[in-house]
């Protein structure tokens, strides 16, 4: 999949938000993979961590929002401990989660939660994916 | 409340009084300085229509939210029991909207994940503690609900306890949580579930239903006035300062 | 002096036996603890936002409720408590001016430092109370059973709170070998199960945790061993979902690290609590004769 890269399109505001939420400079990214292959979720998400990175250096909101990569990330570490820049990836996404969260979009609803779902699950996984998945 | 009565005998109490400057919803107001806000609410010619219930600190209905000057507390109080202070900044906030589960209570179990069911929304508190801060009652609200997500019930019943269900917990929530309401279901599972019964009452129900008093009942039941005054007021009572020990000289029917 | 242990929610309800196992052991072993007689949970993941403090509040809170009781080190047998109390503890100890906002925003309690310790019963073991004295109360080793030990996240990353090194670590092959079985190493022991996202992802998680289990069958492990009830939903309660959804799934007990300890520890199996694990568990244990039929 091509990356489409315009000046126009390219949203400052968005890159600034993320280096604050984050405290990471994810200028610093050069783009060796070490992340991607990484990632135990790499199945399950449309847009790598190493693009991710890349994206957010070009500014590219529309990818970036498209993206489900920061709602499957479980917050696992595995890319910041290897990461060579010493950047810390993990903070990246939830700074990808937290732009949208602070906007009032929930990724799930409570409510929506099966009843019986929520009566197995260990409190754990409710206090952490509400957290995680919740304004 | 619209008993011109009561108007004037909180007018003329305060005849002698000094006023101080209170300020209600940012207008200020010179009220007589012993009277509680909900007094001086209506000395300044507030009508209460809702926002005012028992009048006596326990309903939960007026509930209170001010400032004092150059203090950046919230502070909080049932406008019926606080007693005005000068340059006070109130509001009322006698309702807050919050979630309220709908269940059929004799369908539940008492078990902590029928709690969890109705309230997930118990697993979003982030213990910041703004409801045990904001609560007219002292009630630890936010270890209620600590206890809660760990599943102890008991606990949260005790904790509880003392709520009036006035609703500013969940005012001041972000997590947006229905305190309150949360706590209440929490006692109903105490009360009908976890606290032991009372086997007394269980002996009592069955005398009771094998006719053990229906004779003395229908004796009541035959008097005249007269003589249903004469008993009652003749009937021996418990001491004040009775013991644990103390029975009733005529202990027919214990 | 007593050391403070945090529990953490789910061990008071769905991890029942993580802890009891775990209280029977300590009382074995004769190591002075006391639960905090006030705590709150502690928020399950460290926030990750720089600006962000409100969710550091909590765990901080417990931090303080140690304090407050005179004790310097508290012990948490939940991996996920661990990680979150051990990173707030971090934060106030070495960012002033975090702390500094955190401790004036808290203006109920009393002022936090980062002086606390914060333990997981696992280092707790290697560097308190040494293997080496552990392994003269193992009068019941598991005779080589083969365990697969999986860390998980939480006990490894970020390097500021890993217990032992978060790519290459030990400290768990050395606690199962200490308990007596054969130690099957595996290279996804620190590989994530998908955690949380068994809500916003449950597919993918089921996924990643049945890659986890089939790669500890696959070298050879009879039984997996872990220490987080978060883990240990996705491998263990809702491994009925994984051998139902992926043909090649073969089914594997899961256990608690403090489950195998007790029974080490030659503790009266009910101590355990097997029968809160799945059926396999106990199966597994009556074959290998670890406990009575």
């Amino acid at each position: 999949m091509p990356i489409f890269i315009s000046t126009r399109e390219s949203d400052d505001q968005l890159r600034k938000k993320v280096r604050e939420i984050s405290g990471q400079n994810f200028q610093q990214c050069y783009q060796c993979g070490t992340c991607s292959g990484s990632c135990p979720m790499i199945e399950h998400i449309n847009v790598f961590p190493r693009r991710i990175m890349a994206l957010l250096q070009l500014g590219n909101r529309k990818a970036l929002e498209e993206s489900n990569t920061p709602w499957v990330c479980a917050s696992c570490h595995t890319c910041m401990v290897r990461c060579p820049r010493g950047i810390d990836i993990t903070k990246v996404m939830e700074a990808l989660r937290l732009i949208k969260l602070r906007q009032n979009i929930d990724r799930i609803e409570l409510k929506k939660l099966e009843p019986e779902q929520i009566a197995d699950m260990p409190q754990i996984a409710m206090v952490s994916g509400f957290r995680k998945m919740t304004s | 409340m619209s008993t011109t009565t009561e108007d004037k005998e909180t007018k003329s109490a305060a005849i002698e009084a000094k006023l101080i400057p209170i300020y209600i919803m940012g207008k200020k107001y010179e009220v007589p300085e012993s009277l509680t806000i909900m007094k001086a609410m209506e000395y300044a010619g507030y009508k209460y229509i809702r926002g005012c219930g028992c009048r006596g600190g326990v309903c939960g209905a007026c509930s209170t939210i001010y400032r004092k000057p150059n203090d950046y507390k919230i502070y909080t109080g049932l406008a019926c029991q606080t007693v005005v202070e000068p340059d006070m900044y109130l509001t009322q906030l006698p309702f807050y909207p919050a979630m309220r589960a709908t269940y059929n209570f004799y369908d539940l179990e008492g078990k902590p994940e029928e709690i969890f069911e109705l309230y997930p929304e118990l697993f979003r508190c982030v213990a910041c503690n703004a409801c045990t801060k904001v609560c007219p009652m002292d009630v630890e609200v936010m270890d209620y609900i600590a206890a809660l997500k760990r599943g102890d019930i008991k606990a949260a019943a005790q904790i509880s306890f003392d709520c009036i269900q006035c609703g500013l917990c969940a005012s001041r929530c972000m997590g947006e949580l229905p305190q309150y309401h949360i706590a209440q279901l929490a006692r109903r599972i105490n009360g009908t579930y976890l606290t032991p019964r009372a086997e007394h009452l269980k002996t009592m129900v069955a005398n009771i239903q094998a006719g053990r008093y229906k004779e003395a009942l229908e004796g009541l039941k035959a008097s005249d006035e007269d003589n249903l005054k004469k008993l009652y007021t003749g009937r021996e009572m418990e001491p004040a300062t009775a013991g644990e020990d103390w029975t009733p000289k005529d202990s027919t029917y214990l | 002096m007593k050391i403070a242990y945090y529990p953490g929610c789910t061990l008071k309800t769905k991890a029942k036996n993580l802890e009891l196992a775990a209280l029977a052991c300590l009382d074995k072993l004769r190591v002075e603890y006391e639960e905090l007689p006030r705590w709150n949970c502690c928020g399950a993941v460290f926030s990750l936002a720089d600006d962000d403090l409100i969710h550091m509040v909590a765990p901080v809170r417990d931090l303080i409720r140690v304090q407050e009781r005179g004790q310097d080190t508290v012990l948490t047998l939940c991996s996920m408590c661990y990680n979150t109390l051990a990173r707030a503890n971090d934060l106030m100890k070495n960012d002033e001016e975090k702390r500094k906002t955190i401790n004036d925003f808290m203006d109920e309690e009393p002022d936090y430092e980062g002086n606390v310790r914060v333990v997981h019963l696992l280092d707790f073991i290697r560097d308190d109370y040494g293997f080496d004295k552990l392994k003269e109360h193992i009068t019941a080793p598991l005779n080589g059973m083969k365990v697969a030990p999986y860390y998980g996240c939480t006990l490894l990353r970020p390097k500021e709170v890993a217990l032992d090194r978060p790519d290459n670590p030990i400290v768990f092959h050395k606690f199962l070998e200490v308990i007596g079985a054969e130690v099957i190493d595996f290279g996804s022991a620190t590989k994530c199960c998908g955690a949380y996202q068994v809500l916003g992802a449950p597919e993918a998680t089921l996924q990643v945790s049945h890659e986890i289990i089939s790669d500890a069958v696959n070298n050879g492990a009879e039984a997996l061993a872990l220490t987080c009830p978060l883990c240990d939903y996705n491998m263990g309660k809702r491994q009925d979902q994984i051998l139902e959804k992926f043909d090649d799934a073969k089914e594997l007990p899961v256990y608690y690290f403090t489950q195998l300890l007790a029974l080490a520890m030659g503790l009266e199996s009910g101590v355990a609590h097997f029968e809160l694990n799945r059926e396999i568990a106990q199966k597994l244990l009556k074959k290998k004769n670890l406990i009575k039929t």
